[in-house]
């Protein structure tokens, strides 16, 4: 049976969640307009004023705001309410630079952890479940965010924060939890962990995961079912628009509802900036049209990915967006050519590797080179040389061509690649440029 | 009849098989025969030791990738020609030998030993039984 948190809204004709988009666009731009200096000046140097804004079909009038934006106004310079009704603040990983700052009122705290209640009873999350939380607590939003959508459920919720993974391992079996919330590596982490302690998919209490926060692959999802016993659902989200419950995906398990009643999501091609059609693959660009204290309009997420609007079999309308290649921050521009780590993920996942890689890119005689360093495992390994080699040979010739240049592929001790608590390493660019 | 040889994976990276045999020493496992195959980009260590399936364990144990391989361990008369009559008898036995390599014996020391790896262990034995040629037990292997 599916479940939901917000049935009415969740299951909302599209011409309903028009209207209600509409009429919230118009009153966040005059909210915009009068509450936000930085924002006002941008809508200016384009000539355009709030009366332009009738409904959401001119969206694309309005300026964009980056990435660039938030670090220039740092940190108060994109604020839309008064300190004294701000209640909350939150910062990015900084994983791709300069961290940036994010703030919330009561309101917006409310509809965020709405947001994540929906994520989390698309999963099959009910009252009755035990909701074990090893996202990190503190400036990230991933704990905070699925903390109180599992309160708004009702579910016990254990705040267990990242790391101590033989801790986590214990409360799960000790609390009988149902539900894991965590970055998927590190989910695959405890995967690891579980099997290591003699624990089969049976043994485990667990049902549901839901893991975000950063990019992974279809066949990562899979191995960590297996091992685990249980249904794994992505969520998507970024600070700068709340945290994590953006998006997220129910049991059809085939992409992830945007939340609409609170985001309007566009597709854009990120050179021309000119918005695509439905379906076309581009960069996400959100508006927040729910927030009062950091109200982001077309905020460009940098993520790559492709919307669509078929009827999903769990009943939600909600536009449903593909998970992302990857956030075009984590692209590799390697020989001129575009490279996502999901990608690599991908091949060595298929070829029977474990998600235990790393990709190091450097430059020798002023060409670039990509190493793909992935942990030997026993189910690999043979005493036969001649395999071996032809397994890390089929590897390089997978790689090439799904990236379209050929990488070296290292084959490493066991436990060599430093295991994440939060966000996964992926990547090591050492090029100097 | 053959013998456990342990397979370990070895990165290709200084110290990988210094680590290895760091492990063993601390846990008391004496090497009767190893050999190293190596590749541009990895290698694989060979050994024979007393109780393979410990040491392999130990190994698992301290993160390196090990696997038991079955060998055959066959005595060898140290002296001229030793080799060649056993490959005779491998040759008449139609045997495919995919890679050897020779210890010498401790308490022993008129005899040669060596390691065989074929494709088919077991057929090997049956063929070669009757031939002459002593194929070494595990037994044999402590003893030594």
């Amino acid at each position: 049976m599916e479940h939901y948190f917000q049935k009415e809204i969740e299951c909302a004709s599209q011409e309903e969640i028009r209207s209600i988009q509409n009429e919230k666009l118009v009153k966040q731009v005059k909210h915009v307009w009068e509450n936000v200096p930085y924002y006002r000046k941008k809508m200016e140097e384009k000539g355009i004023t709030p009366d332009d804004i009738k409904s959401v079909d001119d969206l694309h009038k309005l300026p964009f705001l980056s990435k660039k934006d938030l670090r220039d106004a740092y940190p108060y310079g994109l604020l839309g309410k008064p300190l004294k009704e701000c209640v909350r603040m939150h910062s990015t990983s900084g994983t791709t630079g300069k961290r940036v700052v994010a703030f919330y009122t009561q309101h917006d705290i409310d509809l965020w952890e709405d947001c994540c209640a929906r994520a989390i009873m698309a999963a099959g999350g009910t009252d009755e479940d035990v909701c074990q939380i090893a996202y990190g607590y503190g400036l990230f939003t991933g704990g905070a965010g699925l903390n109180g959508g599992s309160h708004k459920v009702g579910c016990l919720t254990v705040p267990a924060s990242s790391g101590n993974t033989d801790r986590q391992i214990m409360f799960i079996n000790d609390l009988s939890a149902t539900i894991l919330c965590c970055t998927p590596s590190y989910a695959a982490y405890l995967s690891e962990r579980f099997k290591e302690l003699g624990y089969g998919p049976d043994d485990i209490t667990l049902k549901a995961g839901i893991f975000g926060a950063e990019a992974w692959s279809e066949e990562m999802r899979q191995d960590i079912q297996n091992t685990l016993g249980i249904k794994a659902y992505d969520i998507y989200g970024l600070t700068e628009l709340s945290g994590p419950g953006v998006a997220f995906e129910c049991s059809a398990q085939d992409g992830m509802h945007i939340n609409e009643d609170h985001f309007i999501a566009e597709i854009i091609d990120p050179e021309t900036e000119e918005v695509l059609p439905e379906g076309e693959q581009g960069e996400l660009v959100f508006t927040a049209i729910d927030k009062e204290a950091f109200p982001m309009i077309r905020y460009r997420t940098r993520d790559i990915c492709k919307l669509t609007r078929e009827k999903c079999s769990c009943g939600r309308t909600h536009v449903k967006m593909a998970k992302p290649m990857g956030r075009s921050d984590d692209m590799l521009i390697i020989r001129g050519v575009n490279v996502f780590p999901s990608q690599i993920e991908t091949v060595l996942l298929n070829n029977g590797y474990a998600a235990n890689y790393q990709i190091v890119v450097d430059r020798k005689n002023n060409t670039d080179t990509l190493d793909v360093q992935v942990e030997m495992t026993p189910e690999m390994f043979t005493d036969n040389v001649g395999e071996i080699e032809e397994r890390q040979k089929k590897l390089v010739d997978d790689l090439k061509s799904m990236l379209g240049i050929k990488a070296k592929v290292s084959l490493m001790t066991p436990k060599s690649i430093a295991r994440s608590e939060g966000k996964a390493v992926r990547v090591i660019d050492k090029r100097k440029i | 009849m053959s013998v456990m040889q342990i397979s370990v994976f070895l990165e290709n990276k200084p110290g990988t098989l210094k680590k290895m045999t760091g492990v063993l020493a601390e846990n008391n496992i004496n090497m009767r025969a190893t050999s190293l195959a190596e590749t541009k980009d990895f290698g694989i260590a060979r050994l024979v030791v007393d109780d393979a399936l410990s040491a392999v364990n130990t190994l698992k144990d301290n993160n390196f990738v090990a696997s038991l391989t079955p060998v055959l361990a066959i005595e060898i008369p140290d002296e001229a020609g030793g080799l060649d009559k056993i490959l005779e008898s491998f040759d008449n036995a139609q045997v495919n030998i995919e890679y050897m390599y020779a210890f010498t014996g401790g308490k022993c020391s008129d005899h040669a030993y060596m390691i065989f790896r074929v494709s088919d262990t077991k057929a090997a034995e049956s063929k070669l039984i009757g031939t002459g040629v002593k194929i070494l037990t595990q037994e044999d292997i402590e003893s030594i």
